[in-house]
């Protein structure tokens, strides 16, 4: 799936990375929790989330995560954006809630991310 | 080994409105010196949960990047206050963090284990009342 199908399927808004709608994402993941997302995300993932600081943009950026798509419409500051525009994360406002917005991209193909391995298993 | 590279970074107790800025500049740093995607993924999200835990959990502390030709090594030294359980602290889901912590999305107590999962090799020391050590490196072949 490419971004670009991300943003219509989602009736979404593209707030940064107008220019990379065409990369591919592979994965995604729903979470308001940058703990989980840290503890098992995978790359070429879009994050769905209702949570909006200069976190997630830095948990993203950490996972090489390529697109952000915030839920219900929210709107992130004009600090997010600019961080996310420096590192290139593409940046989605979605009018759908974080359960809607997941159900819809699983619906249309896109599997979400498996567990890693617990520590003690490693 | 021979270093090729070592640097140290401050990390503020509190400061949550700069907590990442080490762990962005040592991904960027690791990603010129041609380290590969997926160890560097590794110890950027080993870097940023241990930054975090600087900032939220420690009385301030250093986060040091050692780069030999077979390694990356990460390690963070604080000041206090120390752990008292480690094996506690080791465990998914157990957090003392701050509301101000988990309102930021963070302290749901998977900062540790994510460390050791994604480190090569592991180590974690602490004093209560003196300080944490933890040493993680990354095989980078």
């Amino acid at each position: 799936m490419t971004i670009r199908e991300v943003v219509q399927i989602l009736d979404g808004k593209v707030l940064v990375g107008k220019d990379r709608l065409d990369e591919p994402v592979d994965t995604a993941c729903g979470s308001d929790l940058m703990s989980d997302v840290l503890a098992f995300v995978k790359e070429k993932a879009v994050l769905i989330t209702g949570l909006i600081n200069p976190h997630v943009v830095r948990t993203s950026e950490m996972l090489d995560i390529t697109c952000i798509v915030f839920s219900r419409g929210k709107m992130p500051s004009e600090e997010i954006l600019d961080m996310a525009e420096e590192v290139g994360i593409t940046v989605i406002s979605s009018p759908l809630t974080t359960y809607t917005a997941c159900g819809e991209l699983y619906l249309h193909g896109l599997p979400g991310t498996k567990p890693k391995k617990k520590p003690e298993e490693v | 080994m021979a270093v090729i590279l070592e640097k140290n970074f401050p990390v503020e107790a509190g400061a949550f409105t700069t907590a990442g800025e080490a762990s962005t500049t040592i991904k960027r740093t690791l990603k010129q010196l041609g380290v590969n995607a997926e160890v560097l993924r590794r110890v950027s999200v080993a870097c940023y949960e241990v930054e975090l835990n600087l900032v939220i959990h420690s009385l301030g502390g250093t986060l040091t990047l050692l780069v030999d030709p077979g390694k990356v090594t990460l390690i963070s030294k604080d000041v206090g206050p120390g752990i008292p359980d480690i094996e506690k602290a080791m465990t998914e889901g157990f957090s003392t963090a701050s509301a101000e912590a988990r309102t930021l999305g963070f302290g749901a107590g998977m900062g540790l284990p994510n460390m050791k999962r994604n480190a090569s090799e592991f180590d974690i020391q602490s004093e209560v009342g003196v300080g944490t050590t933890i040493t993680m490196s990354f095989a980078l072949t």
